[in-house]
């Protein structure tokens, strides 16, 4: 039901939305990589004055068994404030949390108890497969018209192609298929846009074959996976542009587009060069008409000693950086990357996006390092920092370590485990510090691996604003 | 037109003006996009003729209409199509999934016409354009005998539209100066943040303006 006032984490513009209070709870996704018990969404308490401050103080188990959640999101943001369909009066209240193997989709309401959520809506596979013509559903964003939703695969049995679904923000019924035309887009992973410009981009994963068994050397070697990134018209829901990274930079995942409106660029990331085993993130922009990308950052590999490598790595003698995640701060100011293989958190500043400065790093876990946290020296840490979340006010980042089941199991055959990590940052001059008082992990987490934070009112990576 | 219909169609003008949905949000999103109040000014006449459009047209047809039949059956038919109106809009959450920010003057007209559609904003006017005496400007006409009734009608429905034309431009001229001082305010003076705690809910507002207009007029007829 609407409301009399706009929903107070709804921002203008990213300029206010730093401004915004800081969050006092935080919502993970953990799920059951056996798929014996349901998974879950753990509420985390990140309120500094609380006694449980670094604590799961919420847990709320899901009906079914083996959806594995992955990414999920808010219902409304601040996008509701743009100009040509506002309605500032819906509330920021459900998360659609999307099981990625499963293909279902679930709504719960957090608003009447914060700590323990409410499933309020269940949306079978079969509505998905119907409505839109896909499954697995995997990223989700709040758009001034309704609930956007990209998914890895197609309806009926078929692999591809991927692409977006359209979920109205109040029924969250899916309304059907957003691309009009697609063009030669077939794979599919993260998509984001460019309000101000009308723009929508979309990345490259696999299909549900290429990756649901894990990573396979062969199409990785053969250079099978995607490594184009897709240029949309917002408004038409037409394909533009498909620009190509090479088919050595395999896995362009996690599109970050500069929060400012008026700007017109933005950062990937790219899991793995086949050639060199190291990472990258571009950088997309404009080139007159057109669009473009350019390589800024490149983060090698680090050699290794074949006994202390998975059996995946044991014939390369090195571990790749594996570039999973990376975020941009609200202000635009820094980018957080993630090396989920090496065992590294790096911080970027890129006030000029085409000559980012390294200003903070932090290791944590690792394929071969195994770096401890602060607040528990004895325990080698599995997995890496994988998903990362900024506050709004770009002064906290938090990182959980799993990436997808079947691949935590072949970079970390001896178990991924679970933690969440919580940094802090002076963004007037960055820097990265572990906060010591917050980490919970192990049996916090009930047995689940733990994949991406979601912040109470917002974060970086959930809103989209429509003016400078 | 009486003083007291000029001032409730210029205050009606208003009221749309002051609706951020209604397009001054959209002007100031223009004008901060290209950093110039010249975007702001730009935008003002394409909102204003899609409003207009949009309000002529339903005036036309309830002034029109209230020349040919009774009045008292299109004031009864018109007030209920307003609770039934204003109904819908209080349930419905509908949004365009067409527009965007890089509108053309064109599509801008487009959008403000569709906007001011959707919201009902030419069927608020009806209770005003049905509020003199006998419900319209020239009820006497339906009485004139033989072939001097075609030309009456005919000079009845010149007269309606006429009557119609007058109201949209005295409330478009309001409802554009209402929403580009709003704009100009927020743009240079008050900043968006103004939207965080001004913006209440004039959805509902309008909603429930709707429904009592249609109330009202069925009453009074």
């Amino acid at each position: 039901m609407a409301v009399w006032k706009p929903d107070p984490t709804f921002y203008p513009s990213p300029r206010d939305a730093v401004s915004a209070p800081p969050e006092k709870l935080a919502y993970v996704a953990a799920f059951d990589r056996a798929g014996t018990r349901p998974d879950a969404i753990a509420v985390v308490d990140t309120d500094p004055e609380s006694g449980d401050y670094g604590r799961v103080v919420g847990w709320t188990e899901l009906p079914h068994l083996g959806d594995e959640l992955h990414h999920f999101g808010w219902n409304a943001c601040s996008s509701a404030l743009c100009p040509y369909a506002p309605h500032p009066h819906v509330e920021r209240r459900y998360l659609i949390v999307p099981g990625l193997r499963s293909s279902r989709i679930y709504v719960l309401d957090t608003k009447d108890d914060p700590k323990a959520p409410r499933v309020v809506k269940v949306l079978e596979p079969e509505e998905l497969g119907k409505r839109a013509g896909y499954s697995r559903p995997h990223t989700v964003h709040c758009g001034p018209e309704g609930i956007y939703l990209s998914a890895l695969g197609g309806a009926d049995g078929e692999d591809g192609p991927g692409g977006v679904a359209l979920l109205d923000h109040t029924s969250f019924e899916v309304l059907g298929r957003w691309e009009v035309d697609r063009g030669p887009q077939y794979l599919a992973y993260d998509f984001w846009w460019h309000l101000g410009h009308d723009t929508l981009v979309t990345s490259e994963w696999g299909t549900p074959s290429m990756i649901e068994d894990g990573l396979n050397g062969e199409l990785l070697l053969g250079r099978q996976y995607g490594h184009r990134l897709h240029f949309w018209d917002l408004r038409r829901r037409r394909h533009l542009q498909a620009v190509d990274l090479g088919d050595r930079y395999q896995m362009p995942l996690e599109l970050r587009p500069a929060h400012d409106p008026t700007k017109a660029y933005g950062f990937v990331g790219v899991v793995v060069d086949v050639e060199t085993l190291a990472a990258s993130v571009w950088v997309w922009h404009r080139d007159g008409e057109q669009w473009a990308v350019t390589k800024v950052i490149e983060i090698p590999a680090e050699p290794a000693t074949a006994d202390d490598l998975p059996p995946l790595l044991r014939p390369f003698g090195a571990v790749p950086p594996l570039v999973t995640d990376i975020d941009l701060s609200v202000d635009d100011r820094f980018l957080y990357v993630s090396c989920w293989g090496t065992g590294e958190l790096r911080q970027y500043d890129v006030s000029d996006p085409f000559n980012p400065r390294l200003t903070g790093s932090v290791r944590l876990g690792g394929v071969v390092r195994r770096a401890a946290h602060p607040a528990a020296p004895d325990v080698r840490l599995a997995g890496g920092p994988q998903m990362v979340e900024v506050s709004r006010d770009g002064r906290r980042v938090y990182v959980t370590n799993s990436l997808y089941g079947s691949w935590d199991d072949q970079f970390y055959p001896d178990g991924v485990g679970a933690w969440l990590a919580k940094l802090d940052v002076d963004p007037s001059q960055g820097g990265l510090r572990l906060d010591e008082r917050f980490f919970p992990h192990g049996e916090e987490f009930r047995g689940r691996r733990v994949h991406q934070t979601r912040l109470q009112g917002g974060d970086a990576s959930s809103d989209s604003y429509c003016y400078p | 037109m009486s003083v007291a219909e000029w001032a409730a169609l210029a205050g009606l003008g208003a009221f749309h003006g002051l609706n951020p949905g209604m397009g001054w949000l959209f002007a100031v999103a223009l004008a901060l996009q290209d950093r110039s109040r010249a975007a702001l000014a730009r935008a003002l006449p394409a909102i204003a003729v899609g409003h207009a459009a949009s309000v002529g047209i339903a005036a036309a047809v309830v002034t029109v209409s209230g020349s040919l039949l009774a009045s008292r059956v299109v004031a009864v038919g018109g007030g209920l199509l307003l609770v039934a109106f204003g109904l819908w809009r209080l349930l419905s959450q509908r949004h365009f999934r067409w527009a965007g920010m890089r509108l053309s003057a064109l599509q801008l007209t487009g959008w403000s016409f569709l906007m001011s559609s959707v919201h009902g904003a030419g069927l608020m006017l009806l209770p005003v354009l049905l509020s003199q005496p006998g419900g319209h400007p020239h009820a006497g006409h339906h009485h004139a005998p033989g072939g001097a009734e075609m030309s009456a009608t005919a000079t009845g429905i010149t007269d309606a539209l006429l009557h119609a034309g007058t109201a949209t431009v005295v409330h478009t001229v309001a409802m554009t100066a209402t929403a580009g001082a709003v704009a100009l305010l927020v743009y240079q003076v008050l900043g968006l943040r103004f939207l965080r705690t001004a913006w209440v809910n004039l959805d509902l507002v309008w909603a429930i303006a709707l429904i009592g207009a249609g109330a009202a007029t069925v009453l009074l007829s």
